[in-house]
């Protein structure tokens, strides 16, 4: 059940670093419950809508609204705390790594509540159980961890506080497919298990045909014209997957296309 | 309208020249924002204390062997260096009193704080830019910690508070290793050598060298912080970052060593009155 006032919304967002223009113009709503993959290739700036969206950065010119507010309304505090309504899962999980795996997972709780120290240890050890890791990685620290329980520990630590809209940052990028899969099935029942929002940043497309209801496509800004919208796509996967656009059609689909007659020429 | 133009025909050294100026001023401009920002957090909120017990034992325990050897090779080293030049003038019992006095209103001081801007100020800028690199700080955000208050605040303190311990540290083994070579090594009498340092010495000098580590011990944690929170991506950002910590924090440490110096100085006869001198 989709409601009225969007959960998140981006009106005509620029982010510039210096000279460079990563984001321009960019405007879409997100809704409670929804299930969001935001696709592109690499530097169209997925990761730095994420971070808007999030208030870790603000927007050169625009605005990205929260429950109908805009960040740049917020102080800091009242931002902080809007913060904790988000779970994220950083591209490279962003464990910290003087701590424990456990210590990493009760960081939030130990930062935020007042929870005896016995009740946060069993919270921890529920949320490690819920992304498939042993009680026995508690005591590690994440320098002894695969890549793919890295990723796991960083989304149980973005699940401890229970949040209501998850971001993932590149859930799947540098593990292996089996890895992958067990990431994407992680995703789809963290959704089944709460009544969630999920952004999910990604170019694998086999993560977004298995997790998200709803696709939109950033597009580069060296490659638009100026007049050109940085969002090629708006749809279904299944729309994104048969798109006539032949930019849409062509990423989803893994084919470089004209890029090849480019690097020829050159 | 030919803006543009005219800079691009300024001679290149006025360019450079201008543009190290503009960086300079940029970067001072940063750094004070930075310190104003921690201060804030100092005073407004509550010390982490579980950070901050694990920054005071990373440094100052473990900075203690390498301060102890650095100030008893300082002491040793100004005993060789001056016992030829007093003993022409038939005055190696001064001996004493021109290496304490060296010591402990400057050279323990300054060393010691340069071997921790090295030390601690290289691997603070190095950690605190990999976290920054590696989205850990904005993991912090996320998670509803601020950065400043988690990671700066508690270094600031441990730094301000460990550096003057080590200073008394380096000061002591340094006038042990003065005092070490020049009546067993260079046959000076122990009796003569302490008098002469009594004579000469007096608890401002002592307490002056402290009050400068406090500045020292500051200057290199902020410094070093800054540092690794502008810390650009990659191996080569991290390495920069911790060569500017050092090299930003020695000259800020000399920086502060001059003016205190002056200031220092001016006071010295307004409270001669009060200073007992040692004996």
């Amino acid at each position: 059940m989709i409601e009225s006032q969007p959960l998140i919304e981006f009106q005509g967002a620029h982010r510039r670093f210096g000279a460079q223009q990563v984001l321009r113009d960019v405007s879409f709503t997100i809704h409670r419950g929804e299930s969001v993959a935001i696709i592109g290739e690499s530097g169209c700036g997925k990761s730095v809508t994420l971070k808007l969206m999030i208030g870790l950065m603000a927007p050169s010119e625009g605005a990205v609204l929260l429950d109908g507010r805009a960040h740049a309304s917020r102080s800091e505090k009242e931002l902080t705390t809007e913060r904790l309504r988000f779970g994220y899962v950083f591209q490279q999980a962003a464990l910290f790594d003087s701590l424990s795996i456990a210590d990493n997972v009760a960081f939030g709780l130990r930062q935020n509540t007042r929870l005896a120290e016995a009740e946060i240890a069993l919270i921890v050890r529920e949320r490690l159980r819920e992304v498939g890791l042993p009680e026995s990685v508690c005591a590690l620290k994440p320098a002894e961890l695969s890549g793919g329980m890295r990723k796991r520990v960083g989304l149980a630590r973005a699940l401890a506080l229970a949040p209501e809209i998850m971001l993932y940052d590149e859930p799947t990028t540098g593990l292996d497919p089996i890895m992958s899969d067990v990431i994407n099935e992680l995703i789809l029942q963290i959704r089944e298990r709460r009544p969630i929002t999920s952004i999910v940043v990604t170019h694998d497309m086999i993560t977004v045909g298995r997790t998200v209801d709803r696709v939109i496509m950033l597009y580069p800004l060296a490659r638009l014209a100026p007049d050109e919208p940085q969002i090629i796509f708006d749809g279904t996967p299944a729309e994104a997957f048969n798109a006539a656009d032949p930019r849409v059609y062509q990423f989803v689909h893994g084919q470089a296309g004209e890029r090849l007659l480019e690097l020829a020429m050159k | 309208m030919a803006t543009a133009d005219n800079t691009a025909d300024r001679p290149l050294l006025i360019r450079q020249l201008g543009a190290v100026a503009l960086s300079a001023i940029r970067e001072s401009g940063e750094m004070s924002l930075f310190a104003f920002d921690m201060l804030i957090w100092l005073v407004t909120r509550r010390w982490r204390r579980s950070v901050l017990v694990a920054c005071l034992y990373q440094i100052g325990v473990e900075s203690i062997p390498v301060v102890l050897t650095t100030g008893a090779f300082i002491g040793m080293v100004m005993a060789v260096q001056s016992y030829d030049q007093l003993r022409y003038m038939h005055l190696e019992t001064n001996l004493g009193a021109v290496i304490n006095i060296s010591l402990v209103k400057e050279l323990g001081p300054v060393l010691a704080a340069t071997m921790l801007a090295g030390r601690v100020g290289c691997a603070m800028a190095a950690e605190l830019g990999t976290m920054k690199i590696t989205e850990q700080i904005d993991a912090l955000r996320v998670l509803g910690a601020n950065p400043m208050q988690y990671l700066v605040v508690p270094r600031f303190i441990a730094c301000v508070t460990m550096v003057p311990i080590l200073t008394v540290l380096a000061d002591a083994a340094g006038v042990t290793g003065g005092w070490f070579f020049s009546t067993q090594v260079c046959g000076v009498d122990s009796h003569h050598y302490w008098q002469h340092t009594e004579d000469y010495i007096n608890w401002f000098d002592l307490l002056g060298g402290i009050v400068k580590s406090v500045f020292f011990g500051g200057a290199t944690a902020l410094v070093a912080c800054q540092r690794g929170f502008a810390c650009r991506a990659g191996a080569e950002g991290v390495g920069q970052a911790a060569t500017q910590a050092f090299v930003y924090g020695f000259v800020a440490i000399l920086a502060i060593d001059f003016f205190l110096g002056i200031l220092l100085n001016a006071m010295y006869p307004l409270v001669g009155l009060m200073s007992t001198g040692l004996n």
